[in-house]
């Protein structure tokens, strides 16, 4: 027996963990779940990648419809067919991320009761599909701009900001749900109507400058608010008003970005306070 | 068979110290948030349990080690914090190397992938980088002989390649440390025998390995060092004979509710089981047996020191634990033979039974009790035979009786 040959150090154990395994680990682990899991749905069924706009797209119509022809909204609105749907697919990257999010750690029991990995990857999966997914619901944006002469401006390199943002909220967002539903099973229930609250508070349907002077304020708590906003102004329509504008102030920027902040905070700190006592609880 | 020197001089890969461990069953839990801002001061209340106590082992390189102990006593819990599952509330672990955990088979395994898709996340999942993954996937198709259904779903496979597939990738994992939680009856007989001769070079290889079970035939045949963990406490660790010796020690005083002091009653393993099988009427072993087809059993006690005046019982019990019925025999003499079996000598327990189970799962217990007292036991094995009964179910319970119940329908008489 060569016993001298490997002679690996004894490191202390600490158990399970957020990111047990370290950062290499945690990646190549998310990577390879999400993209398996994103392959199955695009090329699992026959119509795959069809099939996986039917549904945003489906919604688009119904909206678009009820927009134009009840409210009369398009017709004040440069572009609003495409603004719609950009927003659509912006606020389904969020909307669906969290919804599997939230009950990821307990529907994925059996792997994590029964072998051992960086816990952050349960929660994380379903936002990196959504991701995946969100690029694709982006190709159809893509080709709606062009279709309706929305001209490209500079500012389309901006694009990857408004992801990122998002992007982390959505993330902090997904991991405390996930962290909470373990101990209190109705944060469920909570979020799906919280969810449908935001949908409404966020402007998806409207442009922000048409909500009444005195809501102006409520809605900009939202830290959705400004993203969307500024989204709106740096992707389709450059004479739109940016976030600072529609805030009023800079001041008026304090409240949601307190909150982004406060929920990246308390993601990363309860997330890691339950993570190693996850298996125990289920 | 040969036991090859536990590797004391080999470096220790596996260091416990002072292992805590309790566990917080909620009597009254508070589980929505609901519940939280109705009762927000309410301290959720608890019954504690304590898993382990103070539990402390090296163990080598190289060393095939078994945890043993009865159901509930931690020995799953140890192998869990062991594997980083749960944390351990106190103490250290030391851990030299890469850990491989297979505390079921199968876990992770998506339905809706392949087996290629399936091996690669699995080796992912343990710790191996992308590539190192898909190397070893042709090892791990060849060990399993599943090169043909490579690239079909999970879901498509049949009970018996899952195992295979499962089973694969453990052996191939590659790890330096393997923590196997008693995994390894499976699969049709050649199979059972490929892994049992793994098992055999595995253990003779550089690999460490800890296997939690409570089959002491496995834990006599493949560890070179065992430990006896009863009630979250270490009782005894070293040779794996003694280990065994003990573990039915302490199942038999327990099944009498005895205390394990003085009077003779408690047992020790002066018997061991040579052998138990079930037969066809060819005299060939068999596993399973068809309903209403008589179950012919063949079981060998050897004594390992004289045992007078021996009785021996069967038990047959169905999966719930009732016992279905029982024998109980004293041995067969001649004229003027003297009723002990000398050290060494073998009896044989066998003969036709006829069967009235219905489909479902059985065991077969057995014991020795010596001067014909059934308190002064000589050994005991639980589940020395386990065997299932198939065929079709005509009704409803355990046994299926002979009968000559009618329904007809009655002639009216006056009402």
């Amino acid at each position: 027996m060569s016993v001298e040959a490997v002679a690996a150090e004894l490191r202390e154990v600490r158990g399970p963990s957020a990111l047990g395994g370290g950062w290499r680990r945690f990646f190549e682990l998310l990577y390879l779940m999400s993209v398996t899991e994103f392959k199955r749905a695009y090329f699992g069924t026959v119509l795959g990648y069809v099939w996986s706009l039917v549904r945003p797209l489906m919604l688009f119509g119904v909206l678009l419809l009820v927009f134009t022809q009840v409210f009369r909204l398009g017709s004040q609105v440069p572009n609003y067919p495409v603004l719609l749907l950009f927003n659509l697919v912006l606020f389904t990257f969020f909307q669906e991320s969290t919804a599997q999010a939230v009950t990821s750690v307990v529907s994925q029991e059996s792997i994590v009761r029964k072998t051992q990995f960086p816990r952050l990857v349960i929660p994380m999966a379903p936002v990196m599909t959504s991701l995946f997914n969100f690029g694709m619901n982006m190709i159809a944006v893509l080709i709606f701009i062009f279709a309706f002469g929305v001209s490209p401006t500079w500012t389309w390199f901006l694009f990857p900001v408004i992801v990122l943002v998002l992007f982390v909220f959505t993330s902090a967002v997904s991991m405390l749900l996930s962290a909470l539903y373990v101990r209190f099973r109705d944060v469920g229930i909570i979020w799906s109507v919280t969810s449908t609250a935001l949908f409404y508070g966020t402007p998806v349907l409207y442009p922000f400058s048409i909500v009444p002077e005195n809501l102006k304020d409520i809605l900009f708590v939202n830290p959705l608010t400004p993203v969307f906003v500024q989204a709106r102004r740096w992707i389709i329509d450059p004479s739109a008003p940016s976030a600072v504008a529609e805030a009023g102030a800079w001041t008026h920027l304090i409240a949601p970005i307190a909150i982004f902040v406060t929920a990246c905070v308390l993601a990363v700190w309860v997330f890691n306070r339950e993570a190693p006592r996850v298996a125990e609880e289920l | 068979m040969p036991r090859a020197e536990p590797a004391e001089a080999a470096p220790v890969v596996i260091e416990a110290r002072d292992i805590d461990k309790t566990f917080r069953i909620p009597s009254h839990r508070i589980d929505s948030i609901k519940e939280r801002a109705v009762h927000p001061l309410a301290r959720a209340e608890y019954r504690e349990l304590h898993a382990l106590n103070q539990v402390s082992f090296d163990i080598h390189r190289g060393e095939f080690f078994g945890i043993v102990g009865r159901n509930g006593s931690g020995k799953s819990t140890l192998l869990k914090i062991l594997a980083s599952i749960y944390r351990a509330d106190a103490g250290r672990i030391s851990m030299a190397g890469r850990v491989a955990p297979f505390i079921e088979l199968g876990v992770g395994f998506n339905p809706d992938l392949t087996a290629r898709q399936n091996i690669v996340l699995n080796g992912v999942m343990m710790g191996l980088s992308q590539r190192e993954a898909r190397r070893r996937l042709h090892s791990v198709l060849e060990f399993g002989e599943l090169e043909e259904f490579a690239d079909l779903k999970l879901k498509n496979y049949s009970s018996g390649m899952m195992v295979r597939l499962a089973f694969s990738v453990m052996i191939q994992s590659d790890a330096d440390i393997l923590l196997i939680d008693e995994v390894l009856a499976v699969g049709d007989a050649a199979f059972q025998q490929k892994c049992a001769d793994v098992l055999r070079e595995m253990r003779e290889g550089d690999r460490t390995i800890v296997l939690v079970t409570h089959d002491m035939a496995s834990v006599q045949t493949y560890c070179h060092r065992a430990m006896l963990i009863d009630s979250g406490a270490l009782s005894y660790i070293g040779d794996p004979e003694e280990v065994a010796q003990r573990y039915y020690r302490l199942n038999f005083a327990r099944a009498n509710g005895g205390s394990e002091q003085g009077n003779g009653l408690v047992p020790d393993v002066h018997a061991r089981l040579a052998a138990a099988r079930l037969e066809n009427d060819a005299g060939e072993a068999i596993e399973n047996v068809e309903v209403g087809d008589p179950i012919r059993l063949r079981i060998v006690i050897e004594a390992r020191e004289e045992l007078v005046q021996p009785v021996f019982s069967l038990q047959c019990l169905s999966a719930e634990g009732v016992q279905v019925f029982g024998l109980i025999r004293t041995l067969k003499l001649d004229r003027g033979e003297a009723d002990r079996i000398a050290a060494g000598q073998q009896v044989r327990i066998s003969g036709t039974i006829e069967n009235p189970l219905t489909p479902g799962r059985y065991y077969i217990s057995c014991w020795v009790a010596r001067n014909r007292n059934p308190g002064d036991v000589a050994f005991q094995v639980i589940n020395a035979l386990d065997f299932v009964v198939f065929g079709q179910r005509k009704g409803p319970g355990v046994v299926e009786v002979r009968n000559e119940v009618e329904a007809v329908r009655e002639t009216r008489s006056g009402e």
